[in-house]
């Protein structure tokens, strides 16, 4: 069997790109792209830890089940958020992003 | 009804009939002499029913009836107030329900209702014209307010109740005698007799306070019925040496008494009170109000005179009263002689008259002084009335012929008879009681009873004062008759006098009968002839009150024809004296009398004496040293001062204190947050990643400080 430390190295670095990918992406698509890449190192370690800790529990895979929806729901609103941006300045730049300030 | 809900029930109906004057019926003349002789009406009838119930009760004056309620609690005991129905009180509500009344009528009359309001009038003056007076309604609410007062000083059981009876008077006789206020002799009249019975009272005061620390009462029956109390007051050295305790508090009262009822040296205020309406100086400074003073001494009789036994010395505070009494009796009788005004002489005389009662309570004549005070209450008042209805007839005269005379002046008068028959007959009647005609008048049995009462007891120096009084009281009542009725008229406006109307006129009737009537009730047993045909209940009934019952005096010839010689030879020599006195002619007694005359004219000086001893000082005092030096300097300099101070101090603190440190600090804080916050503020960018990577970086930070430090 695959020894639980490779999984953990596969998902760290997958959650790295993520996170690399949200702080240096203009593109605001991109960002929600990035978070979609660090949820998803999440819920691997989920169900790495249920396979390798308690595999008789179903809670891992249902904990992982709802880590999906509540990405899916995120992305969802981030996308309206961006579309309304979009539509009143013209941009998707998260630099230009920046009204929020003193 | 019970004798005490009776007595509790007199005093009310005029204080009601004041209350509904003032707040409902001023607009409505006819509404309020309604009322306010409804008023006296309902006390009068209670006051007969009272009487005549009292009259029938065995022994009355040992088992009066009283009832109390308490009122201020004071510590350990509580001042009560209550009514005392007793002999004394039962005849001092006879005099008065019946001069109350008379004069509440007569005050109709007299103040012209029925006429039409003159346009010409003004409030705060007589109606020039015989139009209505224009203050009516005030009249007759002021006039209940004074009997309520009387008939609670009257009634009271204690000697507070009795003060606060008392200066319910004294504050309507101040409103009364200013009711005219639109003259200033009145208004300076009204403020004289204010302040100058206030002395008196202010002593009186002292008196009734002492006596409280000393009893712990002021209950007539607690202090006057109770041996021991009048023994242990009698025997304890007052405050002030050489007098028992019981002796300072009789002279006390006895100085309110100087006051309220004009004894010389306050006198002064009674004469000018006569600036007042006529009835006003009948009922208040005629027949009940001055006479307050004499029923407030003749109630605390006991105390006046503790320590002393019937025939016995007299004790000081006794023989100052008596010495008072007698000397006022003799001083302003010599005034009335050489007085014009028909008021003033009346005013006199009655100063005169209370000074023998004083006299009289002074040598211990108790049943003589309350005699005396009820006969005259009667035939002074009906002697004011009738001078008021002559003023009126005159100033009737004075309007038709527009001449311009003092309605007042005796000299203007004369012959006036013929003209006004019912006020000239009931006036005699009046004058020959007030000179003590023999047999006839009520006057005559009372003063007689006080000459005899001195002369028995061997007062022969008050005897002979008195006796030479009651000469001039004969000579200058003949004298005022004589000239204001005999003769032929001396004015054109006396020649046009009429009589008054029924509502004076009727009044007068009431109170003649009395003048004469009254006096068959106390005719002495051992008098020659008379005697023992009507029994001497007034002796009988008044003596009753006192603890120790005053034997009757035995007969003596010399008072009896001492009495009846000055009384007829007086009315004669007056007669002689004025029965031809010419229109324009002046006193013939200023001719006899000399420089005498010019002094007993102006009242022996003594207005002008008070006014240089005492009014001028008071000003002077009020002006220069309380005002200019005292309020202006030393007051208000201080006051400037610590205001000045206060500035100073105040803009020294802001300059120092407040701006530099505590408005610095304060500046400095909010200009330190300012300027923080500039500096600060480009963290705060805007861009989300930014915040991202400071807060990935600080976490890191944490996360490693805990992996490699912590745990």
């Amino acid at each position: 069997m695959i020894p639980l430390s490779w999984y953990l190295i596969l998902t760290a670095a997958l959650f790295c790109v993520g996170l690399f990918g949200v702080l240096s992406r203009r593109n605001a698509v991109a960002i929600l792209m990035s978070i979609e890449l660090m949820l998803n190192a999440v819920i691997l370690n989920l169900i790495v830890f249920w396979r390798y800790g308690q595999p008789a529990d179903i809670s891992g895979q249902v904990f992982a089940l709802i880590v999906f929806a509540v990405a899916a729901s995120e992305a969802a609103v981030g996308l309206a958020l961006i579309l309304s941006i979009y539509r009143r300045r013209s941009t998707v730049a998260a630099d230009d992003i920046n009204m929020l300030k003193w | 009804m019970q004798l005490d809900l009776i007595a509790w029930l007199i005093p009310l109906p005029p204080i009601v009939a004041f209350g509904a004057i003032i707040l409902w019926a001023h607009r409505n003349n006819r509404l309020s002499h309604g009322i306010a002789i409804g008023g006296v009406a309902i006390s009068w009838g209670l006051a007969m029913l009272l009487f005549a119930r009292a009259i029938g009760i065995e022994n009355f004056g040992e088992h009066p009836v009283t009832s109390s309620i308490r009122w201020l609690p004071t510590g350990q005991s509580a001042l009560e107030f209550g009514v005392l129905v007793d002999p004394l009180s039962t005849i001092g509500l006879f005099f008065v329900a019946w001069t109350l009344l008379a004069i509440f009528v007569y005050s109709v009359g007299y103040h012209n209702f029925g006429h039409k309001t003159d346009p010409a009038d003004v409030k705060g003056l007589p109606p020039k014209a015989g139009g209505i007076e224009p203050m009516y309604a005030r009249f007759f609410a002021f006039i209940s307010l004074f009997a309520f007062g009387m008939l609670v000083l009257v009634l009271s059981d204690n000697l507070l109740l009795l003060f606060i009876g008392w200066e319910i008077m004294g504050l309507c006789s101040y409103l009364l005698i200013g009711f005219w206020y639109g003259r200033p002799s009145a208004r300076d009249a009204m403020i004289k007799a204010f302040m100058t019975t206030r002395v008196g009272d202010v002593f009186m005061l002292l008196g009734i306070v002492y006596l409280y620390s000393q009893t712990g009462t002021l209950s007539f029956r607690q202090i006057l019925y109770n041996e021991e109390v009048l023994n242990t007051l009698a025997s304890s050295p007052a405050v002030v040496g050489g007098l028992s305790a019981a002796g300072l508090i009789g002279l006390l009262l006895f100085v309110g008494t100087v006051g309220k009822s004009a004894q010389w040296p306050l006198h002064v205020w009674l004469p000018d009170a006569m600036e007042g309406p006529t009835p006003v100086s009948a009922l208040i400074h005629a027949a009940t109000m001055v006479s307050a003073g004499i029923f407030m001494i003749l109630r605390m009789f006991p105390l006046l005179t503790a320590g002393w036994h019937e025939g016995g010395p007299l004790t000081p505070t006794m023989m100052v009263i008596a010495g008072i009494g007698a000397f006022t009796a003799l001083f302003a009788a010599t005034i009335a002689v050489a007085q014009k005004d028909i008021k003033r002489v009346l005013a006199y005389s009655t100063i005169s008259q209370l000074g023998y009662m004083v006299a009289a309570v002074g040598i211990g004549a108790f049943v003589a002084a309350a005699f005396h005070l009820v006969t005259h209450a009667f035939f002074k008042a009906l002697l004011f009335l009738g001078s008021g209805s002559v003023i009126h007839g005159v100033e009737h005269g004075v309007h038709e012929t527009h001449e311009h005379v003092d309605s007042q002046d005796m000299f203007n008068m004369g012959g006036l008879r013929h003209k006004m028959p019912a006020t000239f007959w009931t006036f005699l009647l009046g004058g020959l009681a007030l000179s003590g005609f023999p047999i006839l008048t009520a006057g005559f049995w009372s003063k007689d009873e006080i000459l005899a009462d001195a002369f028995a007891h061997g007062h022969t120096l008050v005897f002979w004062v008195l006796a030479l009084a009651a000469l001039l009281t004969a000579f200058y009542t003949m004298r005022q008759i004589t000239l204001t009725f005999l003769g032929k008229p001396r004015t054109q406006a006396a020649g046009h006098a009429h009589e008054s109307t029924w509502t004076m006129t009727v009044p007068l009737v009431v109170l003649a009968v009395f003048a004469v009537g009254f006096g068959w009730v106390g005719i002495p047993e051992a008098f020659p002839g008379l005697g023992g045909i009507l029994p001497n209940w007034f002796h009988e009934f008044v003596g009753g009150v006192l603890p120790e019952h005053p034997a009757a005096i035995a007969f003596d010839p010399t008072p009896l024809l001492v009495s009846v010689g000055v009384a007829l030879g007086g009315l004669l020599l007056g007669w002689l004296t004025y029965r031809r006195v010419r229109a324009g002619a002046p006193d013939p007694l200023r001719r006899l009398l000399g420089p005498v005359y010019a002094v007993l004219e102006n009242k022996y000086y003594f207005d002008e004496f008070y006014n240089y001893a005492i009014v001028r000082p008071a000003y002077w005092v009020a002006e220069t040293f309380t005002y200019t030096f005292l309020d202006r300097r030393v007051i208000d300099g201080f006051l400037h001062a610590v205001g000045r101070t206060g500035l100073r101090v105040g803009a020294y603190l802001r300059s120092r204190f407040d701006l530099p440190v505590v408005n610095a600090f304060g500046d400095w804080v909010g200009e330190s947050t300012k300027a923080t916050g500039r500096e600060v503020r480009v963290i705060q960018s805007g861009r989300v990643q930014q915040y991202l990577l400071i807060g990935i970086v600080f976490t890191s930070l944490v996360i490693s400080y805990f992996l490699l430090v912590g745990a």
